[in-house]
């Protein structure tokens, strides 16, 4: 199966970080990346930018309209996902809780729904 | 939905044939379930498909006589449904895929043995990722086969709430790929836990009932009682699993002690021992005694022990309120409950005196929880009247009394608070 695991922190916390813990962060998610793929587990993931560059889009009286700004006014954002390939949710948390992201915020994981 | 058990009351012909289905529903219904269900994890799917097969078997048996291997059978009708559901439901590539492995599940299926399965089926159940309410209903019907209408009585919820609660559950169960199989030694002694807490509810569910006597609700003893020996016959190395066993064991066996001749409420302190089902206390301290060989002390062992410790009362006439009291110490520790909090003042006050004892109840500021969990106010009642804070004492029982929901235990704690007065 396929689980999305979704990556949300107060970003910004982000912006308070000097440059070598940024960096450090930066470097545990390629470290866990890495693992995911070595392991043969990795399907997917990038991280995003921040919500200030966030846009929306939805139509209204038939009309594709577009807004500034994140879906979702949260304290927390999604900054990031990882899509990863595992047997079963013992497995996918498994993973989960190696992800640097249950320390800087919290991850929610989703199984994904394949069309067919 | 129908379920198994609940067909079968519903239904009238047959009787010996109902008998047998009755008999394999209350044994198997659960193996069956946890071994249709295993590869797909579609409990739902698996349920209606045993429906059906029980269903087949009211229908069958008492023509052509029970089936030597009954499970067997059961197994292949609903393997059989299953299969049509599949084909239904699914094409291409990925239905012969699924077509084959059911195929080959069945062919391992008529060796007559179905795998039991039922421990992995309640760790699947009481997952993490399961909502924690849900898991003691989930067990009851995937395991035991009971319908939402009665695990719905028995929690007092109605069962339209109760049967949206069970199917979203296993919808998760299927959606999330929630695994059916027993957790890796290092995590076990934690799964199991959430096992465990689960029947423990179903049980205090059932003990606690109004009246103790409410059929729907005094049933659920049993089945809690059935599911822990389970837990303790396929897990028989978890100390923990051995030590529920004993509380429930423990409890059950002063059941008709319970209440008096008049069907009014009596204390533990004040029950007839003579009441007390000897046999079954027996079995209890025998199970008690093997887990604390395992090495492995746990919530659970240490309240069999204090259930143990009140059993003692049959061999020397008294409970040694020291032991109770570090038994307890060892509770608080492990738990920090208010619950266990309040039952380490009751000993207190037996082995230093009710002032102690009151001195160390939580306060309701605490713990919201305490302002409407009835033994506290109890307790606290019980413990203002003993050292003469009357006016207290009365306020305390006035609310306890409002926030006790059956008579027997009502009247109880009126007598108790008309007492002050004299």
């Amino acid at each position: 199966m396929q689980y999305l695991l979704m990556l949300y922190s107060d970003e910004s916390r982000w912006n308070t970080l000097a440059e070598k813990e940024r960096e450090e962060r930066t470097a545990a998610y390629v470290a866990y990346a890495e693992a995911l793929a070595q392991a043969g587990a990795l399907v997917g993931g990038e991280r995003l930018h921040p919500v200030s560059a966030a846009t929306r889009v939805t139509v209204k009286d038939g009309r594709p309209q577009v807004l500034d700004g994140p879906y979702a006014d949260s304290k927390e954002q999604l900054g990031g996902y990882f899509l990863i390939e595992a047997p079963d949710l013992d497995a996918a948390l498994a993973w989960t809780a190696r992800c640097p992201g249950v320390h800087d915020g919290i991850v929610e994981v989703r199984p994904i729904w394949p069309i067919d | 939905m129908t379920h198994a058990r609940g067909g079968i009351d519903a239904d009238s012909s047959g009787h010996a044939a109902r008998h047998a289905a009755d008999r394999v529903a209350r044994h198997s219904y659960g193996k069956l379930v946890a071994f249709l269900a295993a590869r797909s994890h579609d409990v739902a799917a698996a349920e209606d498909a045993l429906a059906d097969a029980f269903a087949a078997a009211l229908a069958e048996w008492p023509r052509g006589g029970c089936p030597d291997h009954p499970e067997a059978w059961l197994l292949t009708v609903a393997r059989r449904k299953l299969i049509d559901v599949a084909r239904r439901r699914l094409t291409g590539e990925k239905a012969i895929e699924q077509w084959l492995q059911l195929a080959d599940d069945t062919e391992a299926a008529n060796e007559m043995t179905v795998p039991d399965h039922r421990l992995a089926l309640m760790f699947a159940c009481a997952h993490p990722a399961i909502e924690d309410a849900v898991h003691a209903p989930l067990m009851l019907q995937a395991v035991l086969g009971l319908d939402a209408k009665r695990i719905a009585s028995a929690f007092l919820t109605s069962p339209a709430a109760m049967s949206k609660r069970l199917v979203r559950a296993k919808e998760k169960l299927r959606a999330a790929g929630i695994p059916f199989r027993t957790p890796e030694p290092e995590e076990l002694a934690e799964r199991l836990g959430g096992v465990l807490d689960a029947i423990y509810a179903a049980f205090n569910d059932g003990w606690s009932a109004p009246g103790g006597l409410e059929a729907a609700r005094c049933d659920l003893v049993e089945e809690a009682i059935f599911l822990a020996r389970l837990v303790a016959e396929l897990a028989p190395r978890e100390p923990e699993a051995l030590g529920l066993l004993t509380c429930l064991l423990h409890a059950h066996a002063r059941r008709h002690a319970r209440r008096d001749a008049d069907g009014e409420y009596v204390p533990l302190a004040a029950q007839d021992i003579s009441r007390w089902d000897d046999a079954m206390i027996e079995e209890a301290e025998a199970l008690l005694h093997r887990a604390i060989r395992i090495g492995a002390i746990g919530r659970y062992q240490l309240e069999a022990a204090v259930q143990s410790a009140h059993a003692d009362r049959r061999r020397c006439g008294r409970v040694d309120w020291h032991a109770v009291l570090q038994l307890y110490d060892g509770l608080y520790a492990l738990t920090g409950s208010p619950v266990v909090a309040i039952n380490r003042a009751l000993a207190l006050a037996e082995s230093s005196g009710p002032d102690a004892a009151l001195a160390t109840l939580p306060e309701v500021t605490g713990d919201a929880r305490l302002a409407t969990y009835q033994p506290y106010w109890a307790v606290r009642a019980n413990l203002l009247a003993r050292i003469g804070a009357t006016l207290e004492a009365h306020a305390a029982y006035e609310i306890a009394i409002g926030l006790e929901g059956d008579d027997a235990v009502r009247r109880f704690l009126r007598r108790a608070q008309s007492k002050l007065e004299n």
